[in-house]
């Protein structure tokens, strides 16, 4: 049998659901709600780049570069935020995380 | 045949180490498990034959992102046993937001597929160069603008993370050029008359 589009779009949109369920699972965890957003960057990946090899057209390859290129700069400050949070409040978890609630 | 064999086994670890990400019970083991994931995301690129973006996601990710994860994780002394405590209460609302937006996503790709004008819409064909050099010849040239507007965002994260994460420690004893150049014989030399059989 042959690999079409709609496995990868599948694999894709299961990871997809994996990060969304990661996040909600781990609701006190900053790390792991950081490493369910890569998941989920990952899984958008894969989607475009299966469009790009069976429609013919490069340009969704140019863009999982930039969508790999934002994720790479997002994980940086997201765990630089999370350093300084805990060298603060000496403490990660995201209900403690209610400075600004007002 | 072969694709398709390597296909369902690159996929079904890529999800099984999704799983095990977050459902790990120590995060050093989630992050291990996350690189298991990108390593066979990486296989799957190279069978829709986008090798040089495999290769950018295992020098990236690995090599980058997970390490730093990696870092965070072992730098931050957390009780993670405590972090995890009341994963049941949002188990419920969790797996029925999951299960509608996957179901939403296979009730998508169940009715969907290309129709025939979209083919001619494509502006930059897959030519017969390999696809390093392919994606080589767009990217500097014609989107040019847009590499450069990557590289300011990488070099906006970087200064980002430097700011955030730098601090002067008080205590620290550091070299004062400004000082040191501005010293004359005036303020440097002290000369006192010592008298014989008598200390300073």
């Amino acid at each position: 049998m042959t690999i079409g589009l709609a496995h990868y779009l599948t694999v894709a949109a299961i990871l997809f659901t994996i990060g969304i369920f990661g996040i909600f699972l781990n609701r006190k965890n900053v790390i792991v709600i950081l490493m369910s957003i890569e998941l989920m960057l990952l899984a958008v990946n894969i989607n475009f780049v299966a469009f790009s090899a069976f429609l013919g057209d490069l340009i969704g390859q140019v863009f999982a570069l930039f969508v790999l290129t934002v994720a790479a700069g997002e994980a940086a400050i997201g765990l630089a935020i999370l350093v300084v949070y805990f060298r603060n409040r000496g403490s990660i978890a995201v209900e403690d995380i209610n400075l600004m609630k007002g | 045949m072969i694709a398709a064999f390597f296909f369902y086994l690159l996929s079904a670890v890529a999800v099984a180490s999704g799983v095990m990400v977050i459902a790990s019970r120590n995060p050093v083991h989630s992050v291990l498990f996350l690189i298991l994931a990108f390593f066979n995301a990486a296989g799957l690129f190279i069978l829709l034959g986008a090798e040089f973006l495999a290769m950018i996601l295992v020098v990236v990710y690995v090599g980058a992102v997970a390490v730093l994860f990696l870092f965070v994780v072992m730098m931050l002394d957390v009780d993670f046993t405590q972090l995890r405590q009341g994963m049941a209460t949002y188990l419920p609302v969790g797996a029925t937001i999951g299960l509608i937006l996957l179901v939403e996503l296979v009730l998508v790709l169940g009715t969907w597929n290309i129709t025939p004008g979209a083919i001619k819409t494509i502006s930059e064909p897959l030519g017969g160069v390999t696809n390093t050099q392919a994606l080589g010849l767009i990217l500097y040239t014609k989107y040019s603008y847009y590499f450069q507007a990557a590289g300011l965002v990488l070099l906006v994260a970087m200064i980002g993370a430097i700011v955030l994460t730098l601090r002067h420690k008080p205590y620290v004893r550091r070299q004062d050029i400004r000082a040191q150049v501005a010293r004359n014989p005036a303020t440097s030399i002290e000369i006192r008359k010592v008298q014989p059989g008598q200390g300073i």
